[in-house]
């Protein structure tokens, strides 16, 4: 047992796959901040906003002004360095640290695949990605052959953990015997041509797409892992995100995921992708560069010993914090306790509303508030459902109005809101007094509880 | 090489997509295809409600200006009586068309300009003094014009209608009744522009039934909502009844303040137009056509929420209608009765806002931004 493992981290690879990765992620990663700039939303989601929704223990992560364009010009560059494997560790370290705290700066924008590509880069950081088709091995002189092996399957695991987490969060009570809430946004759909008002409005597709996204996730890591249906598997990855594409708003998430599902296949296909990629780059004529020839070939890369234990350390981690939510009581769609990390992806339609009252304590004088006076319009959307948010902008609200020389401030909420198409409910405790809450990991018993149960993961 | 087979293999596998879809609701008779008509729906809102409320209130707007014209011309209480009453008919009629706060309305500022109050006094006798203002272009001229301004020059100026007609009768007054001239005729001219655009634009408006931010069902939709929380829960009831102002009451800022005993009937109208529109029943008829009723129940393949809609509207026609007459003497005397009102709007604006929004997968207002 032991020996095998052994053997198992000395068996050496190909670097190909690792090199590819790295290109079509800091590429896709540089379209994203360009794309994410040209949509205008560093500045609606970033500059506009007065308050910003701060993750627990992050509250110091705060958008920088006008130096937040800075701090994206800082990580499209460093995403860029990366593709062209140029100061390989120092650019991915940037690049990590620079869209994490993008991410950090508010919870509003909380995508899980934002999160992943937190992920993936930290675990970048301690791979050998650069050591062959980069700038950095041609200015070195230096390329190496091969690599450890488990460097690519921890990526590999990584993806698994994703699809197979995914797979089986849907395995509940509302996507696969109510459909929900796929029937609520394919119905929606009716614009598309051709499929809109025909079979997007069918209950049999509702299922079909509930069951076979449930299926697929649950499957694709094993299908794309074992030669034989390795191709097939591809086939349905891309068939699979092109699909959520064309529905859904997902942004650069499906191209990420497709080219990411290229590290199963076998060093072979890198190689003769990368062989396009130098067919490309000697047809641009860059002087000095050349990628055949000059460079000293060097049989193994060694890989740092910590750094092994860092990524198995990491990916235990990731085995194990999409669990946490079992340790909390009561409904997870409705409460949203260990909802966030943990691969829940498209589960819920919520929607929400959320009146604050400031209440003079002593005089018992009110006043209701006008969320738009204080937040966006996403902002108000995401915060109506969250509790979490709900807390820290009825925090925000006591403390500005206290500032403004109200006295005795006690802040309520009067919120509802509907999830999976029910009937909207009573959300937060409208007698609890939002000020004297502090926000912790302990369950929100000011949480009003939900009359029906979404039986599942 | 490789990524040319790929690029293939997808574009093979899309069409297989693409035709076994089209294939299969061609072979399959007893298949049900979208019946739910959002076209339908627009034109019914548009030709049954949009059109012909403007058309009505038009006229309405046309015979107040007549009648202001006929009042310069012989100042007489029979004439000046006359102006109240066609002023009265004209501000209900209006509540008919203050949620349509889009194209042409929104772009040239209609629903600022013609029902922004309480009226700003100071700024209206300024004005009337100096004899320059401006009140196409300038928003700080939102407060001295339209139907508040009316208000005040018709039912604000004294105590009576007897001083009221010695007060126009009176030569030293006569740039009073230039400006109440003024105020009308900017208050048809915009209409007539208004109405003329959504003449125009009627057939375009129908036909953008898409679902995305820009189209006619999402605006609509939204406007429907703003209108419903803004222009009638939080200006007829929520602000006058203190609820924004930490509990003290500003009776001052009731719609048709001078007036002062017809805010009740403008905010049964208001409902009754919510309503209506709601449930699809035409302006001019009991008739109804597709709505957004028929699309919740649609979507939702239930008439709960719909139910509880509709009951919510009904509800608050009851509360309102326990009101007194005047708003100002019930907010002074016994205000609870307002704020019942106002948290049973509330109520509507949550089944609004979250219930439907979300079974029409509608989306808000300029959010945009991704998914996941």
């Amino acid at each position: 047992m032991k020996k095998s493992i052994i053997n198992y981290f000395n068996r050496q690879t190909n670097a190909a796959p690792l090199a590819v990765f790295r290109v079509f992620f800091g590429f896709l990663m540089c379209v994203s901040i360009i794309r994410f700039w040209s949509k205008g939303w560093i500045n609606s989601l970033y500059i506009e906003p007065k308050f910003h929704f701060s993750y627990y223990g992050f509250e110091w992560i705060q958008p920088l002004g006008s130096f937040t364009y800075v701090l994206f010009v800082v990580c499209g560059i460093s995403a860029l360095l990366v593709a062209l494997g140029y100061k390989y560790r120092l650019a991915i370290l940037i690049f990590f640290l620079s869209f994490t705290y993008i991410e950090l700066m508010d919870k509003t924008t909380y995508l899980n695949h934002y999160y992943f590509v937190s992920i993936i880069s930290f675990m970048m950081l301690f791979l050998p990605c650069n050591v062959q088709f980069s700038l950095d091995a041609i200015f070195k002189k230096k390329s190496y052959q091969n690599i450890p092996n488990w460097t690519i399957d921890s990526l590999k695991l990584m993806l698994g953990i994703v699809y197979f987490y995914a797979g089986l969060t849907k395995i509940n009570s509302d996507w696969l015997f109510r459909a929900m809430p796929l029937k609520l946004w394919l119905k929606s759909k009716y614009d598309l041509p051709y499929i809109g008002q025909t079979i997007m409005q069918q209950d049999w597709f509702h299922f079909l797409m509930s069951w076979g996204g449930m299926f697929y996730d649950l499957s694709i890591p094993f299908l794309l892992l074992y030669k034989k249906t390795r191709s097939f598997a591809f086939i349905l990855v891309i068939g699979f995100h092109v699909a959520t594409r064309i529905l859904f708003p997902i942004g650069m998430f499906p191209y990420i995921m497709i080219f990411s599902s290229l590290l199963f296949f076998d060093s072979n296909v890198h190689k003769r992708i990368l062989k396009i990629f130098r067919r490309v780059l000697n047809l641009l004529k860059i002087k000095g560069l050349n990628f055949n020839t000059n460079l000293s070939q060097i049989n193994h890369y060694p890989v740092h010993k910590t750094f092994r234990i860092v990524i198995i350390c990491f990916l235990f981690l990731q085995i194990i914090i999409p669990w946490r939510s079992l340790l909390y009581p009561g409904e997870l769609f409705w409460n949203e306790q260990g909802y966030r990390f943990s691969w829940r992806v498209m589960l819920v339609e919520k929607a929400g509303s959320a009146n604050f009252k400031i209440v003079d304590s002593i005089t018992k004088k009110y006043f209701y508030v006008d969320n738009n006076d204080f937040l966006t319009s996403i902002q108000q959307k995401q915060m109506s459902f969250q509790p979490d948010m709900i807390l820290e902008y009825g925090h925000y609200l006591g403390n500005h109005f206290k500032s403004q020389g109200h006295k005795n401030v006690a802040v309520f909420v009067k919120s509802y809101v509907s999830l999976n198409g029910r009937l909207s409910q009573q959300f937060i405790d409208p007698n609890t007094n939002l000020m004297e809450l502090e926000d912790t990991f302990k369950h929100k018993y000011w949480i009003k509880p939900v009359n029906y149960e979404i039986k599942g993961f | 090489m490789f990524k040319k087979s790929i690029i293939y293999i997808n574009l093979l596998f899309l069409l297989t997509m693409f035709f076994s879809c089209s294939n299969s609701s061609e072979s399959n008779e007893d298949i049900i295809v979208d019946n739910f008509d959002r076209q339908s729906l627009l034109i019914n809102i548009t030709d049954n409600i949009i059109l012909p409320a403007f058309g009505d209130f038009k006229e309405k707007i046309e015979i107040l200006e007549q009648s202001v014209t006929t009042f310069g011309n012989g100042p007489v209480l029979a004439n000046l009586e006359q102006v109240q009453s066609h002023w009265l008919e004209a501000y209900k009629t209006w509540q008919y068309i203050e949620m349509f706060n889009l194209g042409k309305a929104e772009e040239i500022y209609y629903i600022q300009k013609m029902n922004t109050y309480p009226a700003t006094i100071s700024k209206i006798e300024n004005n009337i003094s100096t004899g320059i203002y401006d009140l196409e272009s300038n928003n700080n001229n939102w407060v001295a014009q339209g139907f508040p301004a009316l208000d005040y020059l018709l039912f604000g100026i004294t105590d009576n209608n007897t001083n009221t007609l010695l007060f126009y009768q009176n030569n030293d007054n006569i740039a009073h009744l230039e400006y109440l001239k003024d105020v009308v005729s900017k208050m048809v001219s915009n209409t007539e522009v208004v109405h003329q655009d959504w003449v125009l634009t009627r057939d375009a408006f129908v036909s953008s039934s898409e679902n995305s931010a820009t189209s006619s069902l999402n605006i609509l939709t939204n406007d429907f909502i703003y209108y419903f929380e803004k222009g009638l829960r939080t200006n007829k009831f929520g602000i006058p009844s203190g609820v924004f102002s930490a509990n003290n009451i500003r009776p001052s800022k009731v719609e048709a303040y001078y007036k002062s005993n017809v805010s009740k009937i403008l905010s049964l109208e208001a409902l009754k137009a919510v309503k209506n529109f709601f449930i699809g029943q035409s302006y001019n008829s009991t008739s109804s056509g597709e709505s957004l009723k028929n699309y919740i129940e649609y979507m939702t393949e239930d008439t709960t929420l719909t139910d509880a809609i509709v009951t919510k509207f009904d509800e608050s026609n009851g509360l309102i209608n326990g009101v007194n007459d005047n708003f100002v003497s019930q907010i002074n005397s016994n205000n609870s009765l307002m704020i019942a009102v106002f948290n049973k709007l509330q109520e509507g604006v949550v089944l609004l806002k979250t219930d439907m929004l979300s079974a029409l997968s509608i989306s808000v207002d300029y959010i945009d931004a991704d998914g996941d």
